[in-house]
């Protein structure tokens, strides 16, 4: 084809006029089955680069090989949502000299947008792409639906590569990453495990304690004042949370209540709903499973937005804003409703902002559902380890051992308590923890900072230090 | 009644939160003989830590003539459990065996009167001797039914329309009611078929069971359901008692609620209704009178 | 005092290992050790010596047990090791 913009990746790079001290960026979307990220800076390694800043939409468990790469100097800089495994481990014990920039989906959007997050290269990782550029999530070999943590590094970056397996036919449209945003074009064995990309729907839980959880939010939502015909609904993907949805949905049928969309991370469960027509449209920034990826590709009414457009905090025409209810989970929460979903109890990284401080500020009404304890780890404590998210977007707060509703809400404590709920003193679950846990013990920081934890308009919420 | 094997900490830690109406803490069939001095601390222990709130507390001890039976009640009486349930159960005198055991621990710490009793019944003898067991001793708050034994002991089987359990559970409400105790039916294996579950829940409430032994919390919502008297039943109990005290009131003998006589097995009825809704936590105790 | 063990690797367990050594030392590991390590030393050592052990050598792999449940193993495992039962014949 004429104008091809096929290179070798080596190529690529090279066109790319990337140097030293420069920012590469890539998205999550092909999640535990990731091999562009590594694939990429492996290259980048032998090609003898160094200093490079990485500005990944997310990190997890698969790329524990940057760890070899920090200690080689080939990247001195980090920015995701989130981190985990051996990486997120090493990062905690001081590996990264450099303190990595935690933001949230809708912050990192906003920063790329605003120019606050350069990116030099991107390199996008596309289940299918044409000769030109043209990208989707969609392919012969993999699959992963909505590409909308990309799409703001495909319009921003000073130079796009996109690294697909499957070259298509021109023209590969309908696309995600337009043509005229791409540089150049890289055609790979395999860009991830598409096993684990997109697996097939979570089975529902059978967890007595997760049922129960569920069961609960439900009835929050349902008493809360906004189960209302037309409402709009975000779940998170936690046995509880789709478990909740579960019984959402046997109310909606009984009182004859449709949901006008449902926003985030789509899974198989909001499909289904949307198919049975219980929920208008469906908006999706990530497609979670392989029946959300289907969908995509195939219904007019499940649509594909950008981080930007998902939940950008400035941006007042972002979807979070139109948001009415939002079901999310935490790994703390402290009396002041403040949440952290990123730090564990032990001092280590080992989660992701992803959309939580976005959907708890923007929607009307947000739920946290989570256990009061986790084996002898407290979730409700008197202060979180790492604030995430601060306790003024948080309204209720859903544990086993009761219901906590934020004292800037008694409008909705009322309705709940009118309903019959166990609605009780965020302080008296903190102390229910510990008289059942015992107080632990102060945690072994060190000096180094480690993390910063930005908030959604720039600045910083919180800081991470070292563990010893 | 939760069943909950007394040798898995991890779950007698929050059994309680999904609200069961009673726990028991087992240390017989679901314990190995290797592990039963090991259950046996835990179960103390547990009950004398966790804060199990207004749950009431059973412990399955092992039968006295085994190894185990005699420290299995010191140690529960110690920890302070609400009611010892005594497997097996085949006649008074083995009530009696049980009841001078605690009497004994009782005094040693000095809460003589607190332990009560229930027994299960598993055999064709202990059917027999159902009103002789419930009747053995003022500790008695219960008997209740074991089929799997009691099947296997009548050489049969279990079957899911339960037809060989029809003398057992009938006589077993019988005697409990003679005896002005509570009787309790058998567990229910299955998890996945909820819809038999519910269907055996309906036949024992209908038969007089005051309730069911469970073995998940997933089974708690079927039962509280059946058992918890409708808005209807207790708009229509309410109405019975305030009629009846009326009545009293006025000195009259024959009281009408909506044109139709009423008379003692419809109050009885009437009240025991309302009994099941505060129980349920439907109404409160001061709005029923 | 012979060697004895008690306890599973279950969730909510702890699996308490006890045998012969000089005062009472205890090995650890937990994924709390940070937070709770401390406390799981303290409760492992006061049970012993409430039983009157002095000497023994513990071997803990803690898989988040409550301080209740620690007793309970510990207390086993420490029957099991020395064959004096808390329980009266």
């Amino acid at each position: 084809m004429r104008n091809s913009k096929v290179v070798t990746l080596e190529e690529a790079i090279k066109r790319s006029g990337l140097r030293d001290g420069q920012t590469i960026s890539f998205h999550h979307h092909f999640r535990g089955g990731d091999k562009v990220v590594n694939m990429v800076v492996d290259k980048l390694a032998q090609m003898g680069f160094k200093n490079l800043k990485l500005a990944a939409s997310s990190l997890s468990d698969v790329h524990a090989p940057l760890i070899d790469h920090i200690k080689n100097g080939v990247i001195t800089g980090i920015s995701t949502s989130g981190l985990r495994g051996a990486l997120a481990d090493a990062i905690s014990h001081g590996l990264l000299k450099e303190p990595v920039v935690f933001r949230s989906h809708g912050g990192r959007g906003s920063a790329i947008a605003k120019g606050q997050q350069r990116i030099d290269v991107a390199f996008l990782g596309a289940c299918s792409a044409d000769e030109l550029g043209n990208a989707t999530g969609h392919g012969s070999k993999s699959i992963c639906g909505s590409l909308g943590y990309a799409l703001p590094d495909a319009r921003y970056a000073s130079h796009v590569v996109v690294i697909t397996d499957d070259l298509v036919a021109y023209p590969n449209m309908p696309q995600s990453i337009s043509a005229a945003d791409v540089e150049s074009v890289v055609v790979v064995d395999s860009v991830g495990d598409s096993s684990k990309i997109a697996a097939g729907a979570i089975r529902d839980s059978k967890n007595p304690r997760d049922i129960l959880l569920a069961k609960q939010a439900a009835k929050v939502i349902i008493n809360s004042g906004y189960f209302q015909d037309g409402f709009s609904i975000q779940t998170g993907t936690g046995g509880a949370s789709l478990a909740a949805v579960k019984y959402i949905r046997e109310e909606m049928i009984s009182r004859g209540i449709k949901a006008s969309f449902a926003l985030g991370g789509i899974t198989a469960h909001m499909v289904k709903l949307h198919e049975e027509g219980l929920i208008g449209k469906l908006i999706d920034v990530q497609s979670f499973d392989k029946v959300a990826a289907e969908s995509i590709a195939a219904d007019p009414l499940h649509q594909e937005v950008s981080a930007v457009e998902y939940a950008s905090g400035e941006h007042l025409g972002s979807a979070t804003h139109a948001l009415d209810i939002v079901i999310l989970s935490a790994l703390e929460v402290d009396t002041s409703f403040n949440v952290n979903v990123l730090v564990g109890s032990d001092g280590i990284i080992r989660g992701a902002i992803g959309g939580h401080q976005d959907t708890a500020a923007d929607s009307a009404l947000s739920i946290i559902v989570c256990p009061l304890l986790r084996g002898r780890i407290p979730c409700v404590v008197p202060k979180v380890t790492t604030l995430i998210t601060p306790g003024k977007s948080v309204d209720v707060v859903v544990t086993e051992y009761g219901i906590a509703v934020n004292p800037l809400r008694p409008e909705i404590a009322e309705k709940l308590k009118a309903a019959g709920l166990k609605v009780v003193d965020i302080k008296e679950l903190a102390a229910k923890a510990t008289s059942i846990i015992g107080t632990p013990d102060a945690l072994p920081f060190g000096d180094q900072v480690v993390g910063i934890v930005m908030n959604r308009d720039g600045s910083v919420l919180d800081k991470i230090y070292n563990i010893k | 009644m939760m069943f909950v094997p007394g040798n898995n900490p991890g779950m007698m830690a929050d059994a309680h939160i999904y609200g069961p109406d009673s726990i028991m803490l087992d240390l017989e069939d679901s314990v190995t003989m290797a592990e039963k001095d090991a259950a046996r601390l835990l179960v103390y222990n547990a009950l004398k830590s966790i804060d199990y709130g207004s749950t009431e507390m059973v412990v399955r001890i092992n039968p006295l003539n085994t190894p185990y039976g005699k420290k299995d009640v010191e140690a529960v009486v110690k920890a302070g459990v609400d009611v010892i349930r005594m497997p097996k159960t085949e006649t008074a005198d083995e009530v009696r065996e049980l009841e001078a055991e605690i009497l004994k621990v009782e005094t040693e710490i000095g809460r003589v009167g607190e332990t009560r009793i229930m027994a299960a019944i598993e055999s064709a003898l202990g059917i027999v001797n159902a009103y002789a067991i419930a009747t053995a001793s003022p500790r008695m708050m219960g008997i209740a039914l074991g089929a799997e034994d009691y099947s296997a002991n009548l050489k049969t089987n279990r079957t899911p329309g339960g037809a060989e359990l029809l003398l057992a559970r009938e006589q077993i409400v019988v005697a409990a009611r003679a005896a002005g105790i509570c009787c309790f039916d058998t567990v229910y294996s299955n998890l996945d078929d909820m819809v038999t579950f519910r269907k055996e829940v309906e036949l024992i409430k209908t038969l007089g069971f005051d309730g069911k032994s469970i073995i998940n919390p997933r089974q708690i919502e079927v039962v509280n359901s059946v058992f918890t008297p409708t808005e209807k039943e207790i708009t229509k109990a309410r109405a019975v008692v305030a009629a009846i005290r009326e009545a009293q009131a006025k000195g009259s003998g024959v009281i009408a609620v909506n044109g139709k006589m009423v008379d003692r097995p419809v109050v009885l009825r009437a009240e025991r209704t309302i009994a099941l809704a505060i129980a349920a936590g439907v109404i409160d105790k001061e709005e029923a009178i | 005092m012979k060697e004895a063990i008690a306890g599973t690797l279950e969730s909510g367990d702890i699996m308490i290992t006890i045998g012969p050594g000089e005062g009472l030392q205890v090995d650890l590991q937990s994924s709390v050790a940070a937070q709770f390590g401390r406390q799981i030393k303290a409760v492992i050592t006061q049970t012993l010596e409430g039983l009157g052990v002095k000497d023994a050598h513990v071997q803990a792999i803690d898989k988040g047990a409550l301080d209740c449940t620690i007793r309970a193993r510990v207390t086993a495992a420490a029957v099991r090791a020395t064959g004096k039962d808390v329980w009266k014949d």
